[in-house]
This record gives structure tokens, C-alpha cells and sequence, in this order.
């Protein structure tokens, strides 16, 4: 598939301490699609999508060298402020992660701290971020309540909607349905598909039928490498490499 | 198929179990019934003078029955008070520097503060004694004791309880919970102060009315700062205390302020008590709004 490249990767490899977790990964994330990182635990998938936004910068005697570029800037410039990229780099988590506060409070935190809007605006901020997380009318009676009270998959689709308030271009998303029942899944995986119209949405996941079902590109990795990168249907259809067809094939990890 | 008969061996691991079951459950009463024992004993004893004009009255010394603590209990309040505008911004704010900053500073305020908190209270009423009241006094003979040194004393006792609890509270907060914040874009001092803070509001409410109330019974570090005072005064003079009223009163030869003695402990405890609920009714309001 032929799109505009959102995230280009080039030579990056990671360590904790003297542990090397990545190995040269390369890579062109097309703008507008969903890309899914497969592969067993421990292979360094969630490494290397906490690489894009520099989640992994606070964790001691962590290195990465090689570079990543968004839109063509490097994100690890000393030009870059490291809070800006993550508001256009946004990431939802494996668990929901609530803040202790309110609903309306929890959407509207992001926008307070990057001042994007107050009064009337932030209020129709926050109803279209939780419109567009499909949560708005199960909650919209109750925005002043704690947001601790919502069920997990609840839970899950407001961290969305606060990923989705500071108008982020890509969502980077930790296995988000991992914790999350069967129906909840599938309410996020609709609404990720629909998300890709306005984001780029990588994401990381050990469902293979998840990944299959709802992403354009694919990249597996195995013990710190990028295996295969392509087009899902090629990956899970016709893939290049045996370790590939092995794992997805359930032949192994 | 595995038989389902009992063996040796499971019937002495339920023994064991039962043993060590009623082991814990014994020393559990005990302790309760310690504490159960003291303000029972405290009630029975001070119920007697437990009445409005108590509150209301300052001593009597020509018929002690009339009198009151009056001055005692708002000159611990006030001392109390300041210990806690004292120790709570200090003891909040280092706390959190040793949650977050690393590095060999950090260590040597850790262990300085384990070393506060070893010191004896009547030291710390001394130190301000020496390097507060005592200058103090001899310029101006006759002058110098004060409801605010006596709360200093108490605030620099309260500073290494509120600051380690404030440590430990942070720790608890969830690495989950700084990342979904800091994915956002959040600076990390804004995390702290609207996301991590919060919520460990509830520990940290908890150890300041812990630290308060150990502080409340004090004596010693007053003895040298407040004096004591048989009047209501301003703070900045002379003021009384209920744990020196109620030496006063244990140490007296009058058979009724040796009973009102008793009425001044259980007031010291209610005082307590009601400001550790309040705390909690504050923290559960704070959370729901």
C-alpha cells in the first residue's frame, strides 16, 4: 500500500544497561493506517514502541542510538521538547490508567496542561474526544463523578478520549485489550479502525486474529528484531520468513 | 486416581494451621483489649468532671471543683496548629524531593532525618530553649516563653514522621500511573502536583494525624518553651498546654484537680480523635467532588 510515510525508522537499536534489546530496527510507518508489532513476549515490541515517544528516556542506563524521524524530524533533536512529542506522539496503555478524578476532569487535564482551550471550548472538547472514544453516552450524565467507577473497558475508552484531547497525529497503543472482556475488544477494535481516518495508530498486540482483523501493516518481531515488515495481508498470507509462518502459525512462542 | 483419604500429613499441617490460627487471634485480643483497657480506664476515671463548665472555665484555685481547662485545650490547639503549618509544607515538599531525587545529597538527608527522629523530644525543647528563648530572656528578663516556640518545637518533631510518610505514600503510587500522565505531554511537576499527590493524598492525611497525635501528648518539649500559665494569654507569651495541665493536676494536693487530671487525658484523646476524623471526613469529600 502507497501512503505518505508518518514514522521512518532507521538503524535503531536499544539497550538496558548491557542488555540489547533491539537490534537494528528498520522501518517506514505509512501516516493514516494502522500498524500492528507482533511477536512473543519479551521480544522487544513494547521497547521499541515506548522508543517513539521517549517513554524509555527516564528509565536508568537505558541507550538507544540509530534514529527516528516523525514527519521527517528527528524526534531525538535537542530542538525537540520532549512534552511536545509526546502530545503528537500520544500512547494508550495495556492497563486503564485513570487519573483519580473526575471523568470530565481526566479528558480535560490534557488540554489544561497544554492550554488549548477553557469555558465553553473545553467543554466541547472533551464531549467530542469522548464522542469520537465512543464513550460520551454512557458517561455523558455523569462527568462529574470519579472516573475510578467506570468498568474496565469504560476505563479503557476514556483513556483514549484523553489520548485523543491533546489532538495528537499518532497513537501508539500497549496491547490495550489485554485486560479488556471480549465485547469490550471488540468495541475498541471498531474504534481504532475508525481512528486511522485521522491518526496514525500503531499498535502492539498478542492477538494475532486482533492484528490480522484491524491493521494495514505489520511488523513481527523475535528476540529484539524486526523479522518481517509489510502489508498484513502479505504477513499473514504469504509470509516471507519461516519464523514468521512459524509464529503465526502457532508453531512456536 | 490420587485417594482422597486423609494422610499424617495433612492432618498435621491442619494442626499446625489451627495452632497458628488461634496463636495470632490470641495476640490480636491482646493487643486490643491493651488499648481497650486505657481508655476504658481513662472514661471511668474522667468521666466525673466531663462536664460544660470544664471547657468553658479556667482553673479555680479557691474551689477547684469550678474550675476549667479552657486555656489548656486552645493553647494546645494553637501550638498544634502551628506545628502543622510548620511541618507540613516542609515535611510535604522534602518528602517529595526524596521520592523523585536521586543521588548522594539525598542519602545524607535521609539518614539526617532517621537521626531527627531518633532525637529525644526534651532535646529539641532544650535546643529551642537554648538558641530561641534564652537570648530572648536576657534581654528582656522575665520574657520569652511562647505558644510559637512550644509549636516550633512540636512542628521540628513533626517534620522527619511527615516527610518519610510522604516518601513512602509516593513510592506507592503506580509507575503506571506518572507514565499515562507523562505520555500526555505533562511536565513531570505538574504530574506530581495534580496526579501523583492526589493520590496519595489519603496515606499522607493519615501519617500528618498520626504525626500530630504523638506530638499532641508531648510534654517535655513544652516544659521548656510554653512554661505553662494558669491564664488565657496570646501565643506569643506564656500559654498552657494539656499535657502540662495534666501534670499540674496529677502532681497537685488537691484531691479534686488529681481527678481532673484524669478529665484533661480524656480531653487530650477526644481532641485527637475528632481531628483524625475530620481528616478522613476532608480526604473522603476531597475525593468524591
Amino acid at each position: 500500500m502507497q501512503t505518505t510515510p508518518c514514522v521512518t525508522v532507521q538503524n535503531v537499536s536499544f539497550w538496558y544497561g548491557s542488555n540489547q534489546a533491539l537490534f537494528d530496527i528498520n522501518m517506514t510507518i505509512p501516516q493514516h493506517a494502522v500498524t500492528a508489532f507482533i511477536g512473543p513476549s519479551g521480544c522487544g515490541k513494547s521497547t521499541f514502541l515506548r522508543c517513539l515517544n521517549r517513554m524509555n528516556d527516564r528509565i536508568d542506563g537505558s541507550k538507544m542510538t540509530g534514529k527516528i524521524e516523525l514527519s521527517g524530524q528527528d524526534i531525538r533533536d535537542r530542538s525537540v521538547s520532549v512534552e511536545a512529542l509526546r502530545r503528537t506522539v500520544g500512547m494508550v496503555f495495556q492497563k486503564p490508567v485513570p487519573f483519580p478524578m473526575s471523568i470530565y476532569d481526566n479528558v480535560a487535564f490534557g488540554p489544561r496542561t497544554h492550554q488549548l482551550a477553557r469555558g465553553r471550548a473545553l467543554d466541547e472538547l472533551v464531549e467530542k474526544c469522548l464522542i469520537d472514544a465512543a464513550l460520551w453516552d454512557e458517561v455523558k450524565d455523569k462527568l462529574k463523578s470519579s472516573a475510578m467507577a467506570l468498568s474496565g473497558g469504560q476505563q479503557q475508552r476514556l483513556c483514549i478520549a484523553r489520548t485523543l484531547s491533546v489532538s495528537p497525529d499518532v497513537i501508539l497503543m500497549d496491547e490495550p485489550c489485554s485486560a479488556l472482556d471480549p465485547n469490550s475488544t471488540h468495541r475498541i477494535e471498531e474504534l481504532i479502525t475508525r481512528l486511522k481516518n485521522e491518526y496514525t495508530v500503531i499498535i502492539v498486540t498478542h492477538n494475532l486474529q486482533q492484528a490480522k482483523r484491524i491493521s494495514d501493516m505489520t511488523g513481527f518481531f523475535l528476540r529484539g528484531e524486526l523479522v518481517e515488515f509489510g502489508s498484513s495481508e502479505t504477513v499473514f498470507g504469504t509470509p516471507a520468513r519461516k519464523e514468521t509462518d512459524d509464529y503465526i502459525n502457532g508453531r512456536f512462542g | 486416581m490420587t485417594s482422597l483419604a486423609s494422610t499424617p500429613v495433612l492432618f498435621q499441617r491442619r494442626v499446625l494451621n489451627a495452632l497458628f490460627q488461634a496463636l495470632c487471634g490470641i495476640c490480636a485480643v491482646i493487643a486490643i483489649a491493651v488499648l481497650g483497657y486505657v481508655l476504658w480506664f481513662l472514661f471511668r476515671q474522667g468521666i466525673t468532671y466531663f462536664k460544660p463548665s470544664f471547657f468553658t472555665r479556667l482553673p479555680d484555685n479557691v474551689n477547684p471543683a469550678l474550675g476549667g481547662i479552657k486555656h489548656s485545650i486552645l493553647g494546645s490547639v494553637s501550638i498544634l496548629g502551628i506545628a502543622l503549618g510548620i511541618s507540613i509544607p516542609i515535611g510535604i515538599l522534602s518528602g517529595i524531593y526524596q521520592a523523585e531525587a536521586n543521588g548522594k545529597l539525598c542519602q545524607i538527608v535521609r539518614f539526617l532525618t532517621d537521626v531527627l527522629n531518633g532525637i529525644p523530644s526534651i532535646v529539641i525543647g532544650l535546643f529551642i530553649y537554648a538558641i530561641w528563648i534564652l537570648p530572648y530572656a536576657q534581654k528582656h528578663p522575665g520574657q520569652g516563653y511562647s505558644g510559637i516556640a512550644g509549636g516550633a518545637a512540636l512542628g521540628i518533631m513533626m517534620i522527619p514522621l511527615v516527610m518519610r510518610t510522604t516518601d513512602e505514600m509516593l513510592h506507592l503510587v503506580p509507575q503506571s500511573l506518572w507514565d499515562a500522565s507523562l505520555a500526555l505531554g505533562t511536565p513531570r511537576w505538574r504530574t506530581m502536583l495534580f496526579v501523583v499527590l492526589p493520590s496519595a493524598r489519603n496515606g499522607i492525611v493519615t501519617g500528618i494525624m498520626l504525626a500530630l497525635a504523638r506530638v499532641a501528648g508531648e510534654t517535655a518539649p513544652l516544659l521548656f518553651t510554653v512554661l505553662g500559665n494558669e491564664f488565657l494569654g496570646p501565643i506569643t507569651g506564656p500559654v498552657d498546654a494539656l499535657p502540662l495541665r495534666l501534670y499540674k493536676y496529677a502532681t497537685s494536693s488537691d484531691p479534686v484537680q488529681n481527678a481532673m487530671a484524669w478529665s484533661t487525658a480524656l480531653t487530650l484523646i477526644l481532641i485527637v480523635l475528632i481531628l483524625s476524623i475530620l481528616a478522613r471526613f476532608l480526604t473522603r469529600a476531597g475525593k468524591r467532588s
